[in-house]
């Protein structure tokens, strides 16, 4: 095992896993907790990374984190505009607002499909200065992550947050509580798309290189990492619940990492994701039905050696 | 109090399906009234507390409460005045958040104004909560971490009754609140209903299928039959009533014979 993950792989994996966690939340928030399905993730991480990306461009890549957070909010804002004020299904406005996406997505880069970070200021760089050479990317995004998820277990604990809660949880309930759904709905999937475009403000930072195509695949990814978490760590407070999708996140990418390691093709990549999401999806379920075979043989055989039936 | 004027509703007008659901109904409820609702199904007795939580809007007519035109207040605004139960236990809590959490957001939600939205429950309003529960008698008090989803239904509607009541409303609904519960827990649950009505003297109105508690609760019986109130007693009238001189009335007031088959009234 040791020859498979050597320190650098470890580290960057861990990099990795800790910047996409942020998109793990994003869909903890709309997915888990509001019972959305947010099919607008793919284009609002690319929405991050593009708006980020000319930030930093343009030599503010500290302000790039707010400006592609205000981004994305501005992208869960019209998703839930869809879906609160015009009646459109949540899984119809996801596909409509990641279509429209693309478009601006190009036009924020300039209408190029890539756009190149290399010769300018990342927030990652200011890290690189005080931890030095090694670990300076794992602490920088380690610490925004774990600022994040401190800020979301305390958001999620206040009256707004409560309330989002019950919203994914019982309408009927919501509405007799005197809380406006749609308002809830909103916050809540502005909140879910600033996290998302920090991933990908981040991801571009980080990658120094901005791509039209970044974002294909992420809902995918983001829901695997959330349920191996989920799977992992189960149910319990709000905190635990948090650093479940972080370490969910982890480790899909010390699965990829290892694929990786094995010599599994690089464009074979999206086919052992999609084998991992499945079996994280299913493992509980067939623990269920394993442990349930195991009694039910263990009944049967005893009614046997009872002689009786 | 409650003011209602002649409201009407009508579900898929136009079509085969054309219900009339509320054929022009008018209701004063006064302060302290406490006015138990019986009809059989279909009647329109929950589009009546539809009506007035909201749910929909009226094709016709109005509802005032407290002096207060709220005909076209979103239901989720007259909320924070009226306190609404529904039969199914389920529909009042939210199953994934703790006994705590619940009633935070049902004791937030009337601080609204006050504080901001990023307000959090304090201490003193955690014990609060646990005193109130411990009135219920159910051993809540020691669970407040626990989630909702693990208690029973008789537990879930009680604390559904206590969330309603955390900050009394103007108006509680119960819409044959006690019905999906065991006999016991039915008791004990119409037990803390009356206890809780009286102590905040709240005005109620209640559905019930049990005619012998349409007329031992409150102080008025109302009876609907095909979208329209047909029976409303009280006072001196209403006490020296058996269920049977109910039974009667009302199918003098519906203006047809009584056809035990289709009015399933438990006697």
């Amino acid at each position: 095992m040791g020859s498979i993950l050597s320190l650098p792989v470890i580290i960057s994996a861990l990099e990795l896993g800790f910047i996409y966690a942020l998109v793990a939340l994003a869909l903890f928030l709309s997915y888990s907790i509001l019972n959305i399905a947010d099919l607008s993730t793919d284009g609002c991480f690319t929405l991050g990374c593009a708006v980020g990306a000319q930030v930093a461009v343009m030599g503010h890549p500290v302000l790039a984190l707010p400006a592609a957070m205000l981004a994305g909010a501005g992208s869960g804002f019209i998703m839930a505009l869809l879906q609160t004020k015009m009646g459109v299904e949540s899984i119809l406005a996801g596909i409509i607002v990641n279509t429209g996406l693309y478009t601006v997505n190009l036009a924020v880069m300039g209408f190029s499909s890539n756009l190149s970070l290399f010769k300018c200021e990342t927030v990652f760089g200011y890290f690189k200065g005080v931890f030095g050479p090694t670990w300076y990317k794992l602490i920088a995004a380690v610490a925004i992550v774990v600022i994040v998820g401190l800020l979301l277990s305390w958001f999620l604990g206040t009256r707004l947050g409560l309330s989002i809660r019950a919203t994914g949880d019982n309408d009927d309930m919501v509405k007799a509580s005197s809380i406006n759904p749609a308002f809830t709905t909103t916050v809540g999937l502005c909140v879910a798309g600033s996290f998302t475009a920090l991933s990908g403000c981040l991801i571009g930072q980080y990658q120094k290189t901005c791509d039209i195509n970044l974002g294909t695949g992420m809902v995918t990814i983001a829901l695997a990492s959330l349920i191996i978490g989920e799977t992992l760590i189960g149910k319990g407070s709000m905190l635990r619940r948090i650093a479940g999708v972080v370490l969910g996140s982890c480790l899909y990418r010390f699965a990829i990492a290892i694929a990786l390691r094995l010599r599994v093709p690089a464009e074979c990549l999206k086919l052992v994701s999609a084998v991992i999401v499945a079996v994280a999806i299913a493992s509980p379920y067939l623990k269920n039905q394993v442990a349930f075979r195991k009694r039910k043989k263990a009944a049967l055989s005893a009614r046997k050696g009872d002689g009786s039936c | 109090m409650l003011k209602i004027t002649n409201i009407k509703k009508t579900f898929n007008p136009g079509t085969v399906n054309e219900k009339v659901a509320l054929g022009g109904v008018s209701l004063t409820v006064e302060e302290g009234d406490f006015a138990t609702i019986i009809g059989s199904n279909g009647a329109g007795k929950s589009t009546l507390f539809n009506a007035i939580a909201g749910s929909f809007y009226m094709d016709e007519g109005s509802i005032y409460l407290d002096g207060q035109d709220i005909t076209y207040v979103p239901d989720y605004k007259r909320a924070t005045v009226i306190g609404r139960l529904f039969q199914d236990p389920m529909k009042g809590s939210a199953p994934h958040m703790t006994i705590e959490e619940n009633l935070a957001l049902a004791y937030l939600r009337t601080t609204k104004g006050r504080s901001s939205v990023f307000s959090r429950t304090t201490r003193e309003q955690r014990k609060m909560f646990q005193e109130r529960l411990a009135l219920l008698h159910m051993g809540l008090e020691d669970r407040m971490k626990q989630p909702v989803g693990l208690l029973s239904g008789g537990q879930r509607q009680a604390l559904t009754l206590l969330m309603a009541t955390l900050v009394p409303p103007k108006i509680l609904l119960l819409d044959e609140h006690t019905a999906a519960l065991d006999p016991a827990t039915a008791e004990k649950v119409l037990e803390l209903t009356k206890q809780i009505v009286r102590e905040n003297h709240l005005a109620c109105l209640m559905i019930t299928h049990n005619m012998h508690s349409a007329l031992e609760l409150g102080n008025r019986t109302l009876m609907m039959d095909s979208g329209k109130i047909v029976l409303d007693i009280k006072g001196e009238e209403r006490d020296g009533l058996t269920v049977d001189g109910l039974l009667e009335k009302f199918s003098r007031g519906a203006g047809k014979e009584l056809d035990n088959d289709r009015i399933l009234f438990s006697k």
